[in-house]
């Protein structure tokens, strides 16, 4: 029997030839991620364990990114207890201050996560690294605390549902569009335990950043992972960044789905996702009149250096409106260089934005642009539950860079194709 | 095992930021997450709870973030299971991984707020007191019992490492 790209990237991890769906499995990781929040549990938890050593300094990466620069006394104490855990430990890749970007724009971006590979994350959003052809998914702190020390970690393999996209992308349109629709189509449980594999026609011209900002999003329907099948533009993306070998792996035509699910992308209009779940969408045009008082543009969905042209190419010329604060947060040091030498701090400054350091910062409302109650923000991050950026009666509205851009400059929501 | 506790009863696709809001995770420590534990969902909780009561919840209970923070809270609260349609993943594994118990029974929608029920560990039975109807749960996979029976995730890897 076939198998899809989830489930060999699962038996080539767990010494089998073949493994299917239901199966539990030991797998060895290639890469284990905990950022500020999660690690410090699973740092305390390997400490009590007696554990001596990680397992591979190489492979143990530490990313302080949710309240950094540190917001308080608290989270500076979270932080320092990475730093200190990654000193004593030599671990290779800790990002720390100026090195330091939000983890999922990171890890891609200096070629740590590669196609092929087996990645466990604390941290939800690890899924992003689907994107490349990797199995990548979120787990809790005990789970980091437990790979760091074996390089292990136990899997139930999913099935898997396949996505075919179909049809020619509208403008303004992009990744972050395509997987807010499909969440709103199947719901936030539509993929629950399982493999969304993300394929088609318009699939397979979309960028990198597309099909990470895709991926991103895959555990906002439920879903272990969300996974793409590295081509010719995966290629271009990971050769040069890498620095170990890696394995493009494909579906076999008689891999077995669940549900296989096909959409004519031609009719979609750029997506917003309304308080408070991600898959209240509706199509942009349909919105109606919303005020709004924030824009946040950032975050590990979109806060990628195409993420911060998009924007700019509407901020460019205009001016936010009135009574709305847009915060820029490019996602890592390298996209904040980019679009500093591209001239894009020019255009959003003369906007009337604001720029932040790379952190999660009010993505997860921890800090740099809390709402206050009452208040209703515009954002490209990728959830907008309760309290999710700050005071419980806050909203937040999902959209991408250019509708996000497009409502600060209308001081309510609404795409590009309203402004003047 | 068997406990009886007192319902505290949530809706669908409650999420990680409702059971325990990211403005207080700057702190790992489980009697600060326990005082803020279900806040955005009911500001009452964290007071009125009482050891031993249940979590009842509909459809993808603990969707979102990976938290551990999220059943830490709901366990040192005082919180005894966690029953629901069903679980988002991480929460699933999480809880398995620490030890909090969670059950999956299709019926929740019977279970309101203030109800009493009483609940065996061992066969998975749910005894709705207040007119003593039976219900059950889908039945613990081997391996997540030799987990709970290792006493969770940790231990099971201490006597790996020995
Ligand atoms: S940017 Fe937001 S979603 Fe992404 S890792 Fe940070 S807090 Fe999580």
């Amino acid at each position: 029997m076939g198998m899809t790209i989830t489930e060999k990237i699962l038996a080539r991890h767990s010494g089998s030839d073949s493994v299917k769906p239901g199966d539990l499995i030991n797998a060895t990781v290639d890469i284990a991620l905990g950022n500020d929040i999660t690690a410090p549990i699973a740092i305390d938890q390997f400490e009590k364990s007696g554990a001596k050593e990680v397992f591979d300094k190489d492979r143990v990466i530490l990313v302080p990114d949710h309240f950094v620069p540190n917001k308080d006394i608290q989270s500076a104490m979270q932080a320092k207890m990475l730093r200190d855990f990654a000193g004593k430990h030599d671990l290779t890749h800790f990002f720390d201050a100026g090195e330091m970007g939000v983890e999922h724009a990171l890890l891609p971006e200096k070629g740590l996560v590669l196609p092929g590979d087996l990645v466990i994350g604390a941290d939800s959003h690890t899924c992003t690294y689907g994107g490349l052809g990797a199995f990548a998914t979120g787990v809790g702190s005990t789970d980091l605390a437990a790979a760091m020390i074996t390089g292990e970690v136990w899997l139930k393999v999913p099935e898997s549902i396949k996505f075919i996209y179909n049809g020619r992308l509208p403008q303004w349109v992009e990744g972050k569009d395509l997987i807010l629709y499909t969440i709103g189509d199947i719901g936030v449980d539509g993929a629950l335990y399982q493999a969304m594999e993300l394929t088609g026609p318009v699939i397979d011209t979309l960028s990198m950043a597309g099909r990470l900002t895709m991926a991103n999003m895959a555990i906002e329907a439920g879903a272990k992972n969300g996974i793409f099948i590295p081509d010719d533009i995966t290629e271009a993306y990971v050769s040069t960044r890498a620095q170990r070998e890696y394995t493009f792996l494909t579906s076999d035509d008689d891999a077995v789905y669940v549900r296989t699910i096909e959409y004519d992308v031609g009719n979609i209009e750029p997506q917003i996702a309304c308080p408070h779940l991600p898959e209240n969408t509706k199509g942009v045009s349909e919105i109606g009149d919303i005020t709004i008082d924030q824009v946040v543009i950032g975050s590990c969905t979109n806060g990628r250096i195409e993420d911060m042209r998009s924007a700019a190419a509407i901020l460019k010329g205009r001016k936010v409106a009135k009574g709305t604060r847009l915060i820029v947060i490019p996602a890592t040091p390298l996209v904040y260089r980019t679009a500093l030498e591209e001239g894009l701090f020019e255009v959003f400054l003369d906007a009337g934005g604001i720029l932040s350091p790379p952190t999660c910062g009010p993505c997860l409302g921890g800090h740099m642009g809390i709402l206050a109650k009452g208040e209703r923000a515009v954002a490209t991050t990728n959830r907008n539950f309760v309290g999710r950026m700050g005071h419980p009666e806050s909203e937040v509205y999902l959209a991408n860079p250019s509708v996000a851009a497009a409502s600060a400059i209308l001081g309510k929501i609404g795409g590009p194709d309203q402004l003047g | 095992m068997k406990i009886t506790g007192k319902v505290w009863k949530f809706g669908d696709d409650v999420d990680t930021d409702l059971i325990i809001p990211a403005r207080y995770l700057n702190t790992s420590d489980p009697a600060e997450l326990a005082k803020h534990c279900m806040e955005d969902a009911d500001p009452t909780f964290a007071s009125n709870v009482s050891a031993s009561d249940i979590i009842v919840g509909g459809k993808n209970f603990g969707c979102g973030s990976s938290r551990e923070h999220a059943p830490i809270a709901i366990k040192e609260a005082g919180v005894s299971c966690v029953i629901a349609k069903g679980f988002a993943r991480i929460f699933y594994r999480n809880s398995f991984n620490m030890g909090l118990p969670i059950l999956e029974c299709p019926d929740t929608d019977l279970f309101k707020t203030g109800a009493r029920l009483s609940v065996d560990f061992d066969t998975g039975e749910i005894i709705l007191l207040d007119d003593d109807s039976t219900y059950s749960t889908r039945p613990i996979p081997p391996f997540m019992q030799e987990l709970v029976s290792s006493g969770g995730l940790m231990k099971h890897i201490e006597k790996r490492m020995k």
